[in-house]
């Protein structure tokens, strides 16, 4: 190590945020300026204090566009989200503002750089948690930790310090030095988000984050990310999950075939497209088509589903009562609250997960 | 540290890890080769005479060409299963480009590496060489940056080779039709002057006959200033279109 970071060492002791400030240092002294002059871009609504802004933001592969002239904000602090089903664009998205694919079209600010010219800076202040993991299945646990502070630059006896941090994040410290092609998946998960933690980056970037995962682990996962929350780092997640998103994101833009259909905080999003609750029908003679037709009075909304039929209504024990009372005896029946599952099936006429 | 370097440090790290796994390939077979051919074999060819190739005796001839000839088969392995592993099978490339690296870093550091494997089993192969009393010429310590070169500019194009590729079928493709060809008729085991007239003028322009000639010429302390400086200035210009030819092949497949 050049003596200019022994330097640093020294003045800076211990300390997640310690360790960012260090890496940080480590990224002026090495890499070379992107562009002229270190000063942050001023894009559009530079000083407003968002940390990602996107402007008409599009992707294409060749004739294909992944993601159609989208807009958004990310406030630093909050948990955001990407709710909508396979293909939807919502990775493509992410991929850019993670810095790993380029912007085909429209703006893309993120921590007030641009990711055309300062890519490098950006991910250096991001954490990323791919769906593929993309983990390092022959070497230990710690080691894949270890390696990736030195991809970020941070200095030998620190990092080894904050490996070991990390691994009481992610429960794992049992299993620090096991290979970790035998980890179960939500392990490899874990591993993969305290990774993304080595460099304590301001905004973490996950992608399908319990896609695969056993409920179980589910639930360990979303702790972990509430304590990331509190902690005050900004979340960016994309899921299909609408429980994910209605718990873990305190804003979220819907997304579907590569536009955004409706953005909001969950409670707004249900309140704004959906109704307070939702009657599901099950019959078994006739279409849910035909039924459909005969009690469209009762609720304020009608979705025919292939197996099942809903009935959107603010009442739904009421509204039960009058589907009884005209003597329809579905074979099942229940009375939920909307979720954004049905917000998502309003916007599109289609199910989030197929 | 420059960026490459810390692309480079996944290497090391992992190798520490499986180098047991290569120490037959890398520093056992080229050894066995030596003794078996060049001393078993060798007896055979020199007959009591110590000039018996070339002016020399077999195994003086033998063993640049194994040297040369080593590198390049390190060099051509090390460039195409770790690479897919790279970008499919483990997808450490694509970990490395989510951090500040870019692209050319994680060429650069893995190409680094891929040197320093051959610049390894280049060193004990001239150091069993020495021991064997097969090294005449005080030239012969320069044999070692010219293995070196041979390898590498075998690794760069065949970097950016499986950097195209979705399996691993073509490298076996590679092995079978251009690697052992080129290892046994480049003037490794017998002059080329022994292959019919055509081949020759074929043999002469292949890339491993100019790391063979260049290495030969060095241990025996033959160097003939043109010739040689061709012999290496085509390794050169093979190593840098190599790593053009990388940089776009792997900008190609890992950024989308």
């Amino acid at each position: 190590m050049p003596s200019g970071d022994d330097e640093l060492v020294k003045q800076h002791l211990g300390g997640p945020s310690d360790l960012s400030r260090l890496a940080r240092a480590a990224e002026s002294t090495s890499a070379p300026e992107a562009g002229p002059g270190a000063a942050p871009e001023a894009g559009p609504g530079a000083g407003t204090g968002a940390v990602v802004q996107a402007r008409g933001l599009t992707k294409r592969f060749g004739d294909f566009t992944a993601v159609d002239s989208v807009d958004f904000d990310i406030q630093a602090g909050e948990a955001f989200g990407f709710l909508g089903p396979n293909g939807a664009g919502k990775t493509s998205t992410m991929r850019m503002i993670a810095c790993l694919s380029p912007v085909s079209g429209g703006t893309l600010r993120v921590l007030g750089l641009d990711p055309v010219r300062d890519g490098s800076r950006i991910r250096s202040r991001i954490g990323l948690v791919p769906q593929d993991d993309t983990l390092d299945l022959e070497l230990t646990v710690r080691d894949n930790l270890y390696l990736y502070g030195r991809y970020f630059g941070l200095p030998k006896k620190q990092l080894r310090e904050r490996v070991d941090q990390l691994l009481e994040f992610a429960r794992l410290t049992e299993r620090a030095d096991d290979r970790v092609d035998p980890l179960s998946g939500g392990m490899r998960r874990r591993l993969t988000i305290a990774r993304a933690l080595v460099s304590s980056p301001d905004l973490v970037i996950l992608d399908e984050p319990t896609t695969g995962l056993d409920p179980q682990a589910r639930h360990l996962l979303w702790d972990r990310l509430y304590r990331l929350k509190r902690e005050g780092v900004t979340l960016v997640i994309t899921t299909h999950y609408m429980d994910e998103a209605e718990q873990l994101c305190d804003r979220l833009v819907v997304m579907d075939a590569g536009r955004i259909a409706a953005s909001g905080s969950p409670r707004e999003l249900i309140e704004q497209w959906s109704t307070r609750e939702v009657v599901e029908l099950r019959f078994e003679a006739e279409g849910h088509e035909t039924h459909g037709r005969t009690l469209a009075d009762l609720a304020e909304r009608v979705e025919v589903l292939p197996d099942r039929l809903l009935l959107y209504t603010d009442e739904g024990d009421a509204t039960l009562d009058a589907v009884r009372s005209r003597g329809k005896s579905p074979i099942a029946a229940l009375v939920r609250r909307s979720t954004l599952e049905d917000v998502f099936l309003h916007l599109t006429g289609r199910s989030l997960v197929d | 540290m420059p960026l490459a370097l810390r692309a480079y440090q996944y290497s090391l790290l992992a190798y520490r890890r499986t180098w047991r796994g290569s120490l037959t390939t890398t520093f056992l077979y080229p050894v066995l080769y030596l003794a078996a051919i060049g001393v078993g074999l060798g007896h055979l060819i020199d007959h009591g005479s110590r000039q018996a190739v070339e002016g020399v005796p077999y195994i003086w001839f033998l063993a640049p060409g194994l040297l040369a000839g080593t590198a390049m088969q390190i060099g051509t392995n090390e460039s195409t299963f770790p690479v897919m592993a790279g970008i499919k099978w483990l997808k450490t490339y694509f970990a490395m480009l989510a951090t500040p690296l870019e692209v050319t870093d994680v060429l650069y550091g893995h190409l680094l590496w891929i040197v320093t494997r051959v610049a390894l089993a280049s060193g004990v192969f001239l150091a069993v060489m020495t021991a064997f009393h097969t090294v005449p010429s005080a030239w012969a310590a320069a044999a070692f940056p010219a293995a070196v070169l041979t390898g590498a500019a075998f690794a760069a194009p065949v970097m950016a080779f499986s950097a195209t590729q979705e399996t691993d079928q073509s490298f076996i493709m590679l092995f079978r039709f251009v690697v052992v060809p080129l290892f046994l008729f480049s003037g490794t085991f017998f002059p080329v002057t022994q292959l019919p007239g055509w081949l020759q003028v074929v043999a002469r322009g292949t890339p491993l006959y100019q790391g063979v000639s260049l290495c030969r010429a060095l241990v025996l302390g033959r160097l003939r200033g043109w010739d040689d400086l061709g012999h290496a200035g085509y390794l050169v210009l093979m190593l840098v279109a190599g790593v053009l030819a990388a940089r776009v092949t792997y900008r190609r497949r890992l950024v989308q």
